[in-house]
């Protein structure tokens, strides 16, 4: 039997075509390894660099580790080198690289990355890990609402003017109410209400959702303006000092070293953020609302033939949605800040927007690329602060870098919602 | 329960789809709806299905008089509907989709896929279909994805059920199957609406039979009417329903496949190691079950899928690995399985959608511009050729009837110069005037020394046009045999038994 072959990974078997092999895992692994390995081991810093555990006053002090930078980039990168060429064999025998796998070598490029911005210095991880949650919370709290509207058919542009309405009602309503939990409240709403006027226009009068979209960010951002300098300023005593909700550490468990502080130490805001995340994948993915949320977002037509109201459903979903971006917009002041500034969103809700799609659509993968962009906030300010030679600039180009790779390879490839900004009609 | 529909009435624009039309099922009656493509059967039943509201009329359940505002109130009222183009959401798996809008839960909303995934078993093994409860319906060939929709439909326990055209594409077994069932659930008191172009299961199954016209009702009949009789009232004329053809003038040949073998993403081999020729002037029909191998088989000839691995040469020139555009330009015309998905631009018009594979250059173009004038003469001409029922070449082809839509997809792809002619599923719904008139041209293009790969379901069909038959089982040609072979024989090669 004569078998032709046309292309270069086949190969014969008995006669036969072997299946395909597919060699992005490890390629993508190799590239990292061999960074880190010339860049940060070879070519690294010389100097030590203290990585600590713990600041002053917690329960269970851990001392600093001290590791040579350059040290690290090499055991790094020897270690990750070492995953790749598994990956290779794996690969060959036409199996797939486990995630922890992949996820042990981009935890080694952090590291070493973070050796070597702090050689020469201190590596403080629980500052690197708190800052990263709160910076990446709005987002969060932003990207789950994105998801939720996108999987129901609206593509919600308006993300950005829903924190940024709940940012300032919270804020007002908590100093006129002397009451957070009000300006939680009043925060939910001013973002609903902002999906709604979204709503009522993508769906009921069909005007091009994206549009609408941005049309309300820049509504929601004129208004917020106006109304700081003509009443928040006024008398910001009383309309523009709402307070912030207290820190709610979790006994025991926030006395875990490093865990305890990032994780159990933190503001009820910030706890919703932790279980918001499993809740609405769970939500999503598990429940009867969620699968017909999402068939009205994938193909409307056999939602609706199967006694679905759809645009009622797309209506209430997007409105409920926006409850969620406005609590988000609470967390920037009720939860961080404690006072309201003008435009304080300052473009979150548009990497909200970005991360639905790297998280393509899924509340776990966009948190872990909302805290990646948190992650990278954060260490820029700390590599401007910890008087690194390299160009902080550069070094806060890596962990975006990271994103995209694992973006492009190493997640399993997925369409968004077949049906997501189209208008449902029926004839 | 007692289905009346009262001198129903539906216009879209100046397009009157339903006059008048009354009919009226009876309990436990399976009532077929017979009528050309475009005559309103499927609007009618949209209509009783809530997705229309009827311009006139009444609609009359048990003889009290109802309304519905959407499929909502419809299903609530105990209807349940097959629809001719599936309502399936490709992303979802089977499961998913048979238990959309009625889940089973387990508290907190919470779905239990046990439960789903039991009762598309149990429905599937009550009709002797075989499906897979967590294949993605998107992966799935036609055929399965039409058990799919049947099976759907009947896990909502309805009282009035309509069939619209559930067996176009069901091999004659499984729709022995289906009519069996619906014998069973007439007798247990299920009104059914059957609507098919097929005048043998209209014999076999039906109690009653209304033939719609041009949107109006021109008479009942009984299922002892013959096939012949049965077609001339639908159509308004006399035909013939076989074609005339002449033996075959088979020449060199030009289709060489080899060791052509395709993967699944899961490295499961969905083709595995073809090897066939195709001679000029000749038809190989490919006939097999469902989902073993057809769909890829015709996608990896037209460079539409992935993993594919082997060569198929046309004339010397090798299609494996080619782009589409380079086996449409060498010749190759292509009529894929489901024309929704991959052979029409819903929301084109018909003279947009007629001349799709000829954007690039040729006839209508010139210094990348449409020339509209030309477009529309050849637009015209294809509409009065394939018989086409269409408010004319602006319409959009996404509101033509389904049997319609299936021969723009047929006017455009045979009114070029072939080389090679590929076709899955042809007549797909297509109406016995046209089947006739269908069949001939494939055989015209045949016997113009054009090599023709048919793949199909309809072993009726396969035997008509068929000058080879190459049966598929499990992804292989099992064996390729002469076109006088006897069906049994066949239907045991299908299932997978060589003669050896
Ligand atoms: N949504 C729509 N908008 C405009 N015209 C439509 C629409 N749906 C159907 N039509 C027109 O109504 C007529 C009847 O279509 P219908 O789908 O009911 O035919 P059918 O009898 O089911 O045909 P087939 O056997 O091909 O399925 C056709 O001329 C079609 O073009
Ligand atoms: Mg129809």
């Amino acid at each position: 039997m004569s078998t032709v072959m046309n292309a270069a990974n086949a190969e014969t078997e008995l006669g036969r075509v072997a299946p395909p092999r597919n060699w992005k895992t490890p390629i993508v692994l190799s590239v990292l390894a061999l960074i880190v390995f010339v860049a940060f081991g070879i070519f690294g810093d010389a100097r030590d660099v203290a990585f600590s555990w713990s600041s002053d006053g917690d329960a269970i002090m851990l001392p600093d580790v001290v590791v040579n930078a350059r040290v690290l980039g090499w055991v790094s990168g020897v270690i990750m080198i070492i995953v790749a060429l598994w990956s290779f064999w794996l690969a060959n025998s036409r199996r797939s690289t486990p995630v922890w796998g992949s996820m042990l070598s981009g935890f080694l490029f952090l590291a070493s990355l973070i050796g070597l911005v702090g050689a020469g210095g201190r590596a403080p991880v629980v500052f690197l890990l708190t800052g990263a949650i709160a910076l990446s919370s709005p987002v969060i709290f932003g990207a789950i609402a994105g998801i939720i509207g996108e999987r129901v058919g609206v593509v919600n542009v308006a993300i950005e003017g829903q924190l940024l309405a709940g940012a300032f009602t919270s804020a007002f309503v908590a100093s006129l109410t002397n009451n957070l939990w009000a300006g939680l409240v009043a925060a939910m709403i001013a973002g609903a209400l902002v999906s709604m006027v979204l709503a009522v226009f993508a769906i009921r009068y069909v005007v091009d959702q994206v549009i609408v979209g941005v049309v309300l960010n820049g509504l929601v951002i004129g208004l917020t303006n106006f109304l700081y300098s003509t009443v928040l300023t006024k008398d910001s005593q009383n309309f523009n000092f709402p307070g912030t909700f207290d820190f709610l550490p979790i006994p025991f468990l926030s006395d875990i070293p490093v865990l305890g502080p990032v994780l159990f130490d933190q503001r009820i805001t910030t706890y919703a953020m932790f279980l918001l995340i499993p809740t609405a994948w769970y939500f999503l993915f598990r429940t009867k609302w969620g699968l017909r949320i999402r068939s009205a977002g994938e193909h409307p037509l056999a939602a609706d033939t199967v006694g679905i109201n759809v645009n009622r459903m797309r209506f209430w979903t997007v409105t409920f949605a926006g409850m969620i971006a406005g609590f988000g917009g609470a967390a920037l002041t009720l939860g961080s800040s404690n006072a309201f500034v003008r435009e304080m969103s300052a473009g979150q809700g548009f990497i909200a927007l970005a991360t639905v799609i790297l998280g393509r659509w899924n509340p776990w993968l966009a948190a872990v690329a909302a805290l990646l962009f948190g992650f990278s906030r954060n260490f820029r300010i700390w590599a401007g602060q910890s008087g690194s030679t390299i160009p902080s600039d550069l070094i806060a180009m890596t962990p975006y870098l990271v994103t995209l790779i694992a973006v492009a390879f190493l997640v399993g490839r997925a369409v968004g919602p077949a049906a997501s900004g189209k208008p449902y009609l029926k004839s | 329960m007692k289905l009346e529909l009262r001198s129903i009435t539906k216009r879209f624009g100046s397009l009157v789809a339903n006059d008048k039309i009354s009919v009226t099922v009876e309990p436990g009656q399976i009532h077929c709806l017979l009528g050309e493509n475009g005559a309103g059967k499927s609007t009618l039943m949209n209509v009783l299905f809530g997705l229309f509201q009827p311009d006139e009329g009444q609609i009359l359940l048990d003889d009290q008089p109802v309304s519905f505002a959407g499929p909502g109130d419809a299903m609530a009222a105990g209807i349940g509907m097959v629809h001719q183009h599936f309502m399936l959401v490709p992303v979802f798996t089977v499961a998913e989709n048979v238990m959309l809008g009625h889940e089973p839960t387990r508290g907190l909303g919470r779905i239990d896929l046990a439960e789903a995934r039991r009762q598309v078993r149990e429905v599937s093994e009550r009709f002797g279909f075989e499906v897979d409860p967590d294949a993605l319906v998107g992966e799935l060939p036609v055929g399965i994805q039409q058990r799919v929709e049947i099976i759907k439909a009947l896990s909502r326990k309805a009282e009035i059920l309509v069939l619209d055209e559930p067996t176009a594409v069901l091999t004659p077994q499984e729709t022995d199957e289906l009519m069996v069932i619906m014998r069973q659930l007439a007798a247990s008191g299920t009104s059914i609406v059957f609507i098919t172009h097929k005048l043998r299961e209209v014999q076999e199954v039906a109690d009653t039979i209304t033939v719609i016209r041009l949107g109006k009702v021109v008479g009942e009949t009984s299922p002892t009417s013959s096939a012949h009789e049965l077609a001339t009232m639908m159509v308004g004329r006399d035909i013939g329903l076989t074609v005339a053809k002449n033996p075959p003038t088979v020449g060199k040949a030009a289709l060489s496949v080899s060791g052509l073998t395709m993967f699944a993403r899961s490295g499961v081999r969905l083709l595995d190691d073809v090897s066939f020729d195709v001679h000029e002037g000749e038809v190989l029909a490919v006939a097999g079950v469902q989902g073993n191998g057809q769909t890829e088989l015709t996608e990896a000839l037209l460079g539409l899928g992935e993993r594919v691995f082997g060569s198929a040469k046309l004339y010397g020139k090798e299609l494996v690995g080619a782009s589409v555009r380079t086996v449409l330009d060498n010749g190759v015309g292509y009529i894929p399985e489901d024309r929704t998905v991959d052979g029409l631009v819903a929301e084109f018009s018909v003279a947009e959608n007629l001349m799709l594979d000829r954007s690039f250059a040729g006839e209508f173009v010139s210094q990348h511009t449409i020339k509209f004038s030309k477009l529309d003469e050849f637009a015209r001409s294809a509409i009065a050729e394939f018989d086409i029922r269409t408010p004319g070449p602006a319409a959009p082809a996404g509101k033509l009837s389904g049997g319609n839509q299936q021969k723009v997809v047929l006017a455009r792809e045979l009114s070029r110069d072939l080389k090679l002619f590929v076709a899955s599923q042809p007549t797909r719904g297509v109406d016995v005037g046209s089947v006739e008139f269908i069949h001939e041209r494939i055989i015209a293009v045949r016997d113009s020394g054009v090599p023709v790969i048919i793949v199909s379901t309809e072993l009726d069909e396969v035997l008509e046009l068929a000058d080879r038959i190459a049966v598929m089982y499990r992804g292989r040609f099992i064996d390729i045999v002469p076109a006088d072979t006897p069906r049994s024989v066949l239907g045991q090669l299908m299932a997978g038994v060589t003669a050896a």
